[in-house]
């Protein structure tokens, strides 16, 4: 799934990397827990979480993900939004709550560990 | 690469902030150095475990990474309290963590195992009182 349709489907916001949109993620991960993150995700996900500090980002360069979605409206720090510049994450913000996050994004075909047709 | 290289780092305990700021450090430098993405990926996340422990638990300490053509060692060492129970703490769940930590997002008890998942080779030399040493290796092939 393009993360332009990420963004679309979560009616995001984009806060960094406004020209990755363009790249693809193949799986998510809807978590708080930043070492259940480490435990499970595969390459080129996307990770939802509601927690926002600079570990979510340290986390995701240390996992290769692509992209980064707060949930419930939460604003990172600019400090946060500059370690995801430099390591060439897209940051996004949506209104949502992670559980709806989480399953319209399921529900329109980024599933677990799946590599699936574009949408 | 004949002699191993060395990169050698202050993990600094006072501000949770800054926690994983050498794992990546290190994890730039190893893609520098073209190693496989995957060993990357694999010592990263070891290290920014331990890292992470050594500035939750330990007020943290230092950590050294030794690159040969063979494998990577990574050494995290610390004057911190010690592991009670080193098999406990091994275990998924199991954590000493704070309602404060967990609010940060770590202390779900996947520390220690997540470093075992990810390194080849493993050891913990820990004493009461006195601090702990922990060692990974991750082979290149």
């Amino acid at each position: 799934m393009k993360i332009s349709t990420v963004k679309e489907l979560l009616n995001a916001k984009v806060l960094c990397g406004e020209d990755e949109l363009d790249r693809h993620v193949y799986s998510a991960c809807g978590c708080d827990m930043m070492s259940d993150v480490l435990a499970y995700v595969k390459d080129q996900a996307v990770l939802l979480t509601g927690l926002v500090n600079p570990q979510v980002v340290r986390t995701a360069v240390m996992m290769d993900m692509v992209c980064i979605v707060f949930v419930r409206s939460k604003q990172p720090t600019e400090a946060i939004l500059t370690l995801a510049e430099n390591a060439g994450i897209v940051v996004m913000a949506t209104d949502m709550r992670l559980y709806e996050a989480c399953g319209r994004l399921y529900s329109n075909g980024l599933q677990k560990d799946e590599v699936k047709e574009d949408v | 690469m004949s002699e191993p290289l060395v990169f050698h780092y202050d993990v600094d305990g006072t501000d949770f902030t800054s926690a994983g700021t050498a794992s990546v450090a290190v994890k730039k430098s190893l893609r520098q150095l073209g190693l496989p993405s995957e060993v990357i990926r694999k010592l990263s996340i070891a290290m920014y475990e331990g890292e992470i422990n050594m500035v939750i638990h330990a007020s943290g300490g230092t950590a050294d990474v030794i690159v040969t053509e063979d494998y990577v060692d990574i050494v995290l060492k610390d004057q911190g309290p010690g592991i009670e129970d080193v098999d406990k703490a091994m275990q998924e769940g199991y954590s000493t963590a704070t309602a404060e930590i967990h609010s940060l997002g770590f202390g779900a008890g996947m520390g220690l195992p997540n470093m075992k998942r990810y390194s080849d080779e493993m050891s913990i030399e820990t004493e009461l009182g006195v601090g702990t040493t922990v060692k990974m290796r991750i082979f290149i092939n």
